[in-house]
């Protein structure tokens, strides 16, 4: 009983969507086809370069083995924190969630402050060891797994403990009076039902590594992936060669999404939660081992923010050669906000993330109600078109749209907008805007629709019942989204480092300045004010959730 | 009696509360013991404690002899049923059943035949590749029932196996669970918080009340005998009524009623009084044992109909005739000749 409109409205929408998400890659693909003279030969070339099998080789078996390494930390840490009760079990639990959180780039510099060669643990080792030079070089291929195991543990640890807390304990008991002894109850029945949930947090955690830019691009060096290289590409002047090497990305992401979307169709097979969760186990010597082992992984884990902390504290040239820092001042901080130009990118980020979120939960709304009222091609066109920024990696978009808008042809709907201070937020809200199109969507279909239908009845006017029904329903999904939406934005490193310029330069291109001239506590300084305002969305969106 | 399963003295307290106190009991072999008991009575968490699932603070468990008190669950040897089946939802019907012939070491061969028979014997013959999510909560009982079966376990326990079935399909598995218990001849403790379904499987039905064992014998003990008030009050329809002592129960004014004591109260003790519906009658006019009263609420049954009366003395129920009265109408109550006496206990101090 939903009243017929004509479809301006939608029209509109899906142009607006399309202009903003579908048409740069589509602009991409056709410049990699060399349009307007058709030709594969772009492709050709990037068939005969070693070096792009290489890049592409490397993302993948890179990404293959993040996965691997994710589950490694993150399944047993799930299993400690959910499976056996501690002192502070609940504080380190959600902490050990963090860092998927916080901005990849804040891992990396957090990683090279800890572990880099004038790192707080390499200092360390130097120092009691008394060796001339630093134990390790933190570079490679070794590095990028590292850190990227470091921040994609969270993915199995969610999903992991999110499976174990689903779990009905009845069936491990079950098991148990079957005369099956521990290792049997957990290869019989614990994780093949838990399999839905990890293969879940590997495909996630596949397809943010094949995305990652940050970790590769500090310290990767020569050895390149994909992402890393299409920004080389473009910052070379290759633009065919980035086109083509973007569309091969963007089409492993795609399979990728493909085979995400094929797994969650086959999720429902499991049932839920119907006896008790299993409880957990307080016993005796296990409590220690339980003990140790969550407080150390948890101190394992936190320590690189903690030494980012602590790195924002030493003043510039104090720290040389002794292991722990002799000097610690707030010059840092007070440098940021005394110094104009040091003030700019802070500035910057916050009212570009910020324009972009807002922009985001307009667009985002819009979308899930218009694709609400009409199912069928109209909704699946909008929804396909919200969705699509999150399945790609942000390089592909960053230079999609560094390509759909360098170019004055207003009759095409392109405008010269790379330079200016508009195609940064535009890039943000791109990225963002699966985020809070997923919440809205979400939102609205747990709402009944009777509710809205009983307004009407009521003579209630279609303003009235958006203002009145409709949004205060999908306003905590929608907040949640937008939370997570200004997280993304803040947080971007890859979008910027293609689109931004002097003037629009945000938080995290200017971090990697400061590192680059040896500002290594203004950078930590730069990290701690990006980490505190990642957090504090993260709690409103935490708030919001539970 | 030999006593196969022996339960001594079971002590659990979650914190600070005992959820059971000081339970014993025993089951002959083949014997059909049911846990009926109010919820939160501590029904579940004995049956845990017997499973091996709970430790208990106190208090053994034997099985022919043999302490099994501090053995895991899956050293028991001991079939289980839960309340919602706990099926394996990765596995076929068939997988379900083999998993503690598997965990037991059989070969396949053997194995497969077991399966078939257990299979077959919950009439489930030819459902071995099915999933058990696609069968019905009745089959998928039954196959809770044949794979705690498959292994032969020395004793089997199950959770208030029906409750999760429509009433229709309760009375039919209830009869069938019977059946294939029987003929496995197994030694069976079976929690319950229906008196009905306690009375028909049951061989004796022990009383939980509070994490205590009130009684425990056969349903005609129960009924006739009961040992405590909570179990005459809790087996089959009774009201209580406070009462004093003196040679019968004195209640309001100078009416006494004729009663039963197990153990001869003092004269001058508050007593309670349990009195079934048809221990009573309505009387036509005012007499000397006759309470007077108004029927509060009427419940037609046929013949007869059960009338709440509100007394002086407190509320009671009782069994008359369709039309011996309407609703608002004053009434007399009074003992029924060929009734069974009411049964005075001495007032419990329960906090
Ligand atoms: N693991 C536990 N931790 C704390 N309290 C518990 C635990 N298990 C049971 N209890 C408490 O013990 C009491 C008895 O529980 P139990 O499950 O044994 O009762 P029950 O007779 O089976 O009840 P129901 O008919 O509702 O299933 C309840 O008050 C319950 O809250
Ligand atoms: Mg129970």
């Amino acid at each position: 009983m939903r009243p017929r409109r004509g479809p301006l409205v939608p029209l509109l929408l899906v142009l607006l969507l399309f202009w903003l998400v579908g048409y740069p890659l589509v602009l991409t693909l056709l410049e990699a086809l060399g349009a307007p003279h058709w030709t594969l030969a772009h492709f050709g070339e990037f068939a005969r370069r070693p070096a792009e099998w290489a890049a592409l080789g490397a993302s993948l078996w890179i990404s293959l083995a993040t996965v691997a390494l994710a589950a490694l930390v993150g399944v047993p840490l799930a299993f400690v924190f959910e499976r056996r009760e501690f002192p502070g079990r609940r504080l380190l639990g959600s902490l050990v969630a963090l860092p998927v959180a916080l901005p990849p780039l804040i891992g990396v510099i957090a990683f090279l402050f800890l572990y880099g060669e004038s790192g707080f643990a390499s200092r360390g080792i130097q120092a009691a060891l008394r060796l001339s030079a630093p134990p390790w070089r933190l570079s490679g291929p070794a590095a990028i797994l590292l850190v990227h195991a470091y921040s994609m543990y969270v993915y199995f640890y969610t999903f992991t403990r999110a499976g174990l807390a689903r779990l009905d304990g009845s069936l491990l008991e079950a098991a148990q009076s079957l005369g099956a002894g521990r290792g049997r109850v957990l290869g019989a029945v614990t994780l093949p039902l838990l399999l839905p949930a990890l293969s879940g947090a590997a495909l996630l955690t596949f397809m943010t590594s094949l995305a990652s830019f940050s970790a590769p691009y500090v310290f990767g060096g020569s050895f390149r992936v994909m992402t890393t290289q299409i920004v080389a590409s473009k910052l070379n002047g290759d633009d065919a060669l980035a086109m083509v090497e973007t569309v091969t990305l963007a089409a492993v992401g795609l399979v990728g999404l493909w085979l995400l979307r094929r797994l969650e169709g086959t999720r429902s097979a499991a049932g839920g939660v119907r006896g008790v969760a299993p409880r957990r186990r307080v016993v005796g010597t296990g409590r220690w081992a339980a003990t140790a082992a969550g407080w150390g992984l948890a101190v394992f884990l936190l320590a690189p923010h903690a030494t980012l902390l602590l790195v924002s504290f030493v003043p510039r040239d104090t720290w040389t050669t002794e292991a722990l820092p002799p000097v610690l001042s707030t010059g840092n901080y007070r440098a940021l906000f005394a110094d104009p130009v040091r003030l700019t990118p802070i500035v910057n980020s916050l009212w570009m993330a910020s324009a972009a979120t807002a922009l985001a939960i307009v667009l985002g709304l819009a979308a899930a109600i218009v694709a609400a009222r009409r199912r069928g091609a109209w909704g699946g066109a909008i929804e396909g078109l919200v969705a699509a920024p999150w399945a790609l990696p942000g390089t592909v978009f960053a230079v999609a749209l560094a390509a759909a808008f360098s170019v004055r042809a207003p009759w095409a709907g392109r405008f010269v907008l790379v330079g200016t201070a508009a195609i940064l937020p535009l890039g943000y809200l791109v990225r963002s805007l699966p985020l809070t199109g997923r919440a809205a969507f979400a939102g609205l279909r747990q709402m009944d629709p009777a509710l809205e239908e009983a307004a009407a009845s009521l003579g209630a006017s279609r303003a009235l019942r958006l203002r009145r029904i409709v949004l205060p329903h999908v306003r905590p999904a929608l907040a949640a989204g937008a939370s997570l939406a200004f997280l993304a934005a803040i947080g971007d490193f890859v979008v910027s480092i293609v689109l931004y310029t002097y003037d629009t330069r945000p938080i995290s291109i200017e971090i990697l300045s400061s590192l680059r001239i040896q500002e290594i506590g203004v950078a930590a300084a730069y990290g701690v004010l990006l980490t505190a305002l990642s957090a504090a969305a993260f709690l409103v969106w935490g708030r919001r959730e539970g | 009696m030999s006593d196969f399963l022996r339960l001594e003295g079971l002590e659990k307290r979650f914190g600070e509360t005992a959820v059971t106190r000081g339970v014993s009991l025993s089951a002959a072999r083949g014997e059909i013991v049911a846990l009926l008991g109010p919820s939160g009575s501590g029904k579940t968490t004995v049956l845990r404690l017997v499973a091996g699932f709970e430790v208990p603070d106190a208090g053994r468990i034997r099985v022919e002899g043999e302490d099994v008190t501090d053995l895991p669950p899956e050293r028991r040897r001991f079939g289980m049923v839960f309340q919602h089946y706990a099926l394996f939802p990765h596995m076929t019907v068939g997988e379900n059943v083999a998993f503690g012939l598997r965990a037991g070491g059989a070969a396949a061969g053997e194995t497969r035949e077991r399966v078939t028979e257990t299979l077959s014997l919950v009439g489930l013959a030819g459902f071995e590749d099915r999933r058990v999510t696609e069968i019905s909560g009745g089959q998928q009982q039954r196959v809770a029932l044949a794979r705690a079966l498959a292994p032969s376990p020395r004793v089997l326990l199950l959770d208030e196996p029906l409750s999760n079935l429509d009433p229709a399909l309760r009375d039919r598995t209830r009869r069938e669970l019977k059946r294939a218990i029987r003929k496995v001849g197994i030694t069976t403790l079976f929690v319950t918080h229906e008196q009905e379904e306690a009375f028909e499987l049951g061989d004796r039905v022990a009383v939980l009340h509070r994490g205590r064992l009130e009684q425990i014998g056969t349903p005609e003990a129960l009924f006739e005998r009961p040992a405590t008030r909570f179990v005459a009050s809790f087996i089959g329809r009774s009201s209580v009524l406070p009462a004093v002592w003196s040679g019968g129960a004195r209640l309001e004014g100078e009416v006494v009623w004729p009663a039963e004591a197990g153990a001869p109260p003092t004269e001058g003790a508050s007593v309670d009084l349990v009195v079934r519906p048809d221990a009573l009658l309505l009387a036509a006019a005012p007499r000397k044992d006759g309470l007077a009263g108004t029927v509060v609420e009427r419940r037609y049954a046929g013949r007869i109909a059960f009338y709440r009366v509100a007394t002086g003395a407190g509320e009671v129920e009782v069994l008359a005739a369709a039309d011996a009265a309407r609703e608002g109408d004053p009434v007399v109550v009074a003992p029924a000749p060929s009734g069974p006496l009411p049964l005075a206990f001495a007032r419990e101090s329960e906090p």
